[in-house]
Formats: C-alpha cells, structure tokens, sequence
C-alpha cells in the first residue's frame, strides 16, 4: 500500500473524510474529540515527524491543522479539525504526546484565543505580559 | 533591564542564582533572553523568554499581495533571508500547481547554497570568538565576504537578494559572470578545507566541545527539531532529498549527518555541509551554461486552494502553509521558522553542563532569532552575583584557555 | 568647541543595540568592523556596556515588548549620547507599519540624530552615516541636536 493507505489505515474511523491534493499532501479531517489520539498514533505508531500546528479564523469556526512530515516518502499529512464554538473554543492539548507542541499552542492561545485544556502553562509566549485581555491579533475581527 | 552588578564576582557555591546572557551583547545580534537557574556552577534549569522581536508577520501577510508577500517574509531574518522565500513560493506554486522553467531552478539552488555557506561561515565565527578562537572568527567573515560578492554580482544586493518570485526567479546569471563566480568559490572552497582541519583536528576544540550540549535522536524526535541540529544527533532528514524542489534532484551531493549529538557533531555537520553545497553550486552553474529558456513562467493569477512549501534552510526545515481564495492575497498564510523548534531543545541540551559551556551550547543551536525571537537567558531570584553577557564569553574562552593546558 | 566634544570626535564609544531586526543591518555593522571596512579607523569602537557609550546604534523596528527596553537602555546612556538610526525598520518602519506589535520608527521612542536609511545598509553606508555624525560634532556644540530642540522621549 502506498504511504497514504497506511496513514488511512492507521487513523480507522477517526479519519471521517480525506483529501489527496496531489501526491505529496493529505489532509484528513477529524473530530476535535479525536486529534490527541489520532496524533498519537501519527506520532508513536507510524512514527511522524511533528511540523507544526497552523491556527485560522473562518467563517465556520476555528480550524486548526495539525501538521506532520513523512520524511521517508516525503510527503505532509495534515489533520484538520473544526472548533465551532466561537464563544469557548477550545481542545485537548497535544504536549503531552509531543514535548514540541508546547510553544505553538501557546502562540495559538494568544494569537487565536483558543484553550489547549490539559497544557502545562498556556501563558504568553510573544506577546507582552501587559497585552489586552481578550485581544486576538489573529481574529478576524481584531481592530489594529 | 537589570543592572548589572560587579563583574568580579564570582558565584556562591552554595546558592542558587541565575546568569543573564545578554541583552543586547553586540556579539549576539538581538537581545536573547534565557534565564539560566544554576547550583553553584552546574545549570539546572532554562526559562525562554521569547517576543522582542514578533513584528505580526503572518497578518501583514494577508494584506499583501502574493509578490508583496515574497519581500516581506524575505525580512523575517537576514540571514536565511532566501529561505522564507522559497518556501512561500513553493507554496504558492503547490496551489497553482505550477512547474518553474529549469534555468530558474539551476537559479533557485544556487541561491539557497550560497546563502547556506554565508550562513554557516557567520556561525562559525561566531563560534570561534564564543570559545576564544578570535583568528576564527576574522577568518571566517573574511572569507564570508567573498559569498557576499557573489550574492552582490548575481543579485545586486549583499543582503536581502529579491530573487524569488512565484514561477521563477528575477534575474538570470549570465554565462559571462560564471568564471568570476567560480574563483570566488574557489577561495571559499580553500577556506572551508582550512577549516576543516582546524577545527576537526585541533584536539582543544575537541575537548571543549565533544560530550557537550548533547541531544539524543529521540530528544530531537520529542521537539520536531530539524537541520544541522538534527543531523549532528545522526537523524537522517533533508528536504532538499526527501521532498525535492529547485534543482536539488538534478544534481549530485550528499546530505551530511554525524554521531553524537554534540557541539563537536553540530560544528562537523555545518563544516562538511558548506562542502556540500560548493558541489551544489558547481553543478548548478555548469547546468546552466547549456540550458537555455526562459528563467520565470509568467504567472499572473492563482486558483483558490492550500498548499505547503517547505526549504530546508540553512537552520533547517522553513514549513509555509497558505490559503487562497483567488484574490491575489493569502486568506491564511503560517510561517515555521526551523529555530522556532530548535531553539526549544535548548530546554534538553543545556541541563546539567558547567556555566562556561552555557553559552556554547545555546550557540550551536545556531538560532535565528529572528526567526523565532530571541530567546534570553536571564532570572534573578536572588538578585545576587549576575554575569552578563560578556562575563558568560569570558568564562566560555577561559575554559578553552584551563583545557589548552591540560591537552 | 569645547573639549567634550573634541575628545568626543577623536574616539567614538558605540553601543550596539537590536531592537526588533531581521539581523541582516547588525550583521552589516559588524561587518564594517571587520578589517576590509575598518570603521575603527574613523575612531568608532563597539562597547560592552551603554555606560561608556557616546553614540547608540539602533537597528531593527521596535515592537511592543522591546520599547520599554530600549527606553530604559537609553536613560542608562551617560550624557550627551546620539542616537543613530541604522536601516530601513528604525527609520520608517518599512513594511512593518501596519502591524499590531510594532510602535512606530524609532523617532516616536527615542530622539534620532542621524539615519541611515537601506534594507541592510551596507557597511560603506554605514560608514558614510558616522562621519556625519562626526562631522556634525565637530561642526557644533556636543548636545545632540534632538536634545537641544528639547524633543521629549
């Protein structure tokens, strides 16, 4: 089976839709309930590297990429997920599987305004300790 | 900013106190902070203190256009400043699924090497003077020069070169300009040999870097880390081979990894690298004295998509991710720098190492602070015996000097 | 003139300090140190501390976290002490204007007696930029005209 196939076989019924843009990138989207687990097994089981996790504002909610390098087949896999709930968006933290999540999910609390529950310390890691409480530079709707 | 407080003394052996690198030390570029906790002369622990240098670029981005785009990323840092670049552009032309004609990959690569070179020769020197080889630190800005000339000829700036564009490159090298290219070369070529053998021969160097700052495959693993960094712990990843671009597999080279994991492993890794990347450029340059064409497709709209553009810059692996709406501006545009993973292994690599190392060891990470912001080491719980930054260079050459004698 | 400022001329203490910088015009400064520019031949030397320094060289914009640093290295400064801009980020902003965590160029923060302007400068522009300074030192008295004009921080 090619690289992908394993990657779909891996993530089961976690992976509820995917999409082969072209042969180096997969992205899979996944409930927010799911993505420690299924980043556990990008990370442990098919052995992933970890990139990086891409935060944005649309429409429909929050979405958060999940970023992850095949550097045997040279290739990203990308989980995607959805958080809707604009008022209280929020998601399980991924450091304790992965150490070197801790900076991005910082920078994403502060720039996004999402909460990583379960994070050791989601304190400021750009922005200065005197940042307006509830100002996203990242939102949409962030005045300058 | 705290003062800084008598320079003579020396730390309590009994107490616990922590060692401001910098800021603002004119040998390290920016102000970094890193809080050192130390017993008595052994580190105990790190705090990263980053954002002195968060300018928002990712939503500067979305105001401009995909071309606007490439020279403000360009500015995300000096000097992998070709590699933003890059990268944004392979990730616009992932989106638009767009092949760039073969002279403007020749281009590309060639580009990317020499800033590779620049990058490495400017660390080495850096290096030299942090554990008291000052010839090194000359020599190597001398010869970096040479690699500035170069950039200056094919780009017309020293810095901040404006090559890249999406489809292509900006400016063609002229077959008339190679000889001249490849003297300069030359002379870089004998100075990285020279270098090799001082710094891989001299037993000093040796006993003042092997063992030291060491970071273990799976601590690199834990934190994503990339590049030299990677290599030197022997992980086997490159971009350039795993996921080619450019012209990185129309040519032959080798990606370099080494054992250990040490300050030693990540000197060797960035020495035989410059190798490496001469080959590179040779290559590149022959390629195009018989490739003709034009060096940029002509692109002037792209479709409504995602993709990803990765380099594997001289710190590492740059990861572009963009969303298009066909507008002409990114809707998202996420930029990770390679030191924004590596410069947080430092938690691992400097814990239980003697203060003299410390700053050795945050060095090699060779982070670009730009990329990441700098990162400083500083906390005063008890407020009591500070060594600044220059102290910390001090007491790094001091240790050279005490081993020189025993070697 | 008076002999403040002839001794100022003769040898100028410089404190480097980044603010919020690509790196690339830091670079440039150390590279117009080094010996192919030779800018200790005007009398320009880099110190370790803002104590000893008679002119502060300031590259990089200034973001929302480093202002009050660079206020605070300032007031640490001994008296008079210029201020020189160098590259474009420190002089206008450039292309970080719009942002949401800068302050605005360097002016708005600190008074500027000389700017350098480029994206980097390089270091023969560098140069060019100190001997004015020079020169304008011996031209007048040794209060920095930023300072005369009594422009507040």
């Amino acid at each position: 089976m090619n690289s992908f196939e394993r990657i779909k076989n891996e993530l089961g019924e976690k992976a509820r839709s995917w999409d082969e843009k072209n042969p180096r990138n997969l992205f899979v989207d996944v409930a927010a309930g799911d993505i420690p687990s299924a980043c556990e097994r990008l990370f442990n089981a098919v052995r992933l590297r970890f990139i990086i996790v891409s935060g944005t504002d649309t429409p429909r909610g929050f979405e958060l990429l999940y970023h992850f390098s095949d550097d045997g087949h040279g290739t990203v896999i990308t989980l995607r997920t959805l958080l809707s709930d604009r008022q209280n968006p929020q998601i399980a933290s991924i450091t304790p599987i992965i150490t070197g999540a801790s900076w991005i999910e910082r920078e994403i609390h502060e720039l996004l305004g999402v909460k990583f529950t379960g994070h050791p310390s989601l304190k400021h890691l750009l922005l200065a300790e005197d940042w307006p409480e509830g100002k996203y530079p990242l939102r949409n709707d962030h005045e300058k | 900013m705290k003062n800084e407080l008598n320079n003579n003394s020396k730390p309590d052996a009994t107490s616990r106190c922590i060692i401001p690198i910098g800021p603002y030390h004119p040998l390290q570029e920016e102000p970094e902070f890193f809080r050192l906790h130390v017993d008595g002369e052994k580190v105990v622990g790190i705090d990263i203190d980053l954002g002195y240098n968060h300018r928002g670029i990712e939503k500067l981005s979305e105001a401009k256009h995909f071309d606007q785009g490439l020279f403000l990323v360009e500015r995300i840092c000096g000097i992998c400043s070709t590699s933003h670049p890059l990268a944004y552009a392979n990730a616009l032309e992932d989106i638009g699924g767009i092949e760039i004609p073969e002279r403007a990959r020749y281009i590309r690569s060639i580009i990317g090497e020499l800033e590779r070179l620049h990058s490495h020769m400017l660390w080495l020197g850096l290096a030299g003077h942090f554990i008291g080889y000052n010839t090194v630190w000359m020599w190597a800005w001398k010869y970096r020069e040479h690699i500035l000339d170069i950039f200056e000829k094919i780009s017309g700036n020293r810095q901040h070169y404006g090559m890249i564009k999406v489809g292509g490159v900006r400016r063609d090298i002229e077959t008339a300009d190679i000889p001249w290219i490849e003297q300069n070369l030359d002379e870089v070529q004998r100075s990285v040999d020279m270098f090799r053998g001082a710094v891989m021969d001299d037993p000093v160097i040796r006993a003042r870097t092997k063992g030291i700052g060491v970071l273990t495959p799976e601590d690199i693993r834990n934190y994503g880390g990339v590049g030299p960094l990677a290599r030197a712990s022997g992980v086997n990843i490159d971009i350039r081979r795993d996921a080619p671009y450019a012209a990185y597999n129309l040519v032959q080279w080798d990606v370099i990894t080494y054992e250990g994991g040490d300050i030693f492993a990540k000197a060797v890794v960035r020495i035989l690298e410059m190798t490496e990347s001469i080959k590179i450029i040779r290559q590149c340059l022959q390629r195009l004295k018989t490739t003709p064409g034009p060096i940029d497709a002509a692109i002037t709209e792209l479709p409504a998509g995602e993709g990803i553009g990765r380099h594997e810059a001289p710190r590492g692996e740059v990861f572009h991710y963009v969303r298009t709406d066909r507008t002409n501006r990114p809707v998202r545009h996420k930029i990770r720098a390679p030191s924004f993973v590596n410069v947080a292994t430092n938690e691992k690599s400097v814990i239980g190492y003697h203060i003299a190392d410390a700053l050795i060891i945050l060095a090699a990470v060779d982070p670009c602070y730009c990329c990441t912001e700098r990162t400083s080491v500083v906390d005063c719980d008890s407020g009591r015996q500070l060594f600044s930054g220059r102290d910390m260079i001090r007491l790094s050459q001091e240790r050279t000097a005490q081993l020189r004698k025993q070697v | 003139m008076s002999v403040k400022t002839n001794a100022l001329t003769k040898s100028l203490f410089a404190f480097h300090a980044a603010c919020s910088p690509c790196n690339n015009c830091d670079i440039e400064i150390l590279d117009a140190l080094t010996p192919r520019y030779d800018l200790e031949r005007f009398g320009v030397q880099l110190v370790a501390s803002p104590r000893h320094a008679d002119v502060l060289l300031v590259t990089g914009a200034v973001n929302k976290k480093v202002v009050h640093h660079i206020k605070k290295l300032y007031e640490q400064t001994a008296k008079p002490c210029f201020v020189v801009a160098i590259g474009g980020c420190a002089c206008s902003e450039i292309i970080f204007r719009d942002s949401y965590n800068t302050c605005g160029p360097l002016d708005k923060i600190l008074p500027v007696d000389i700017y350098i302007p480029g994206c980097p400068p390089r270091p023969e522009a560098i140069i060019a930029g100190l001997v004015k300074l020079i020169a304008k030192l011996n031209a007048k008295d040794a209060v920095p005209p930023a300072q005369q004009s009594g422009q507040k921080l």
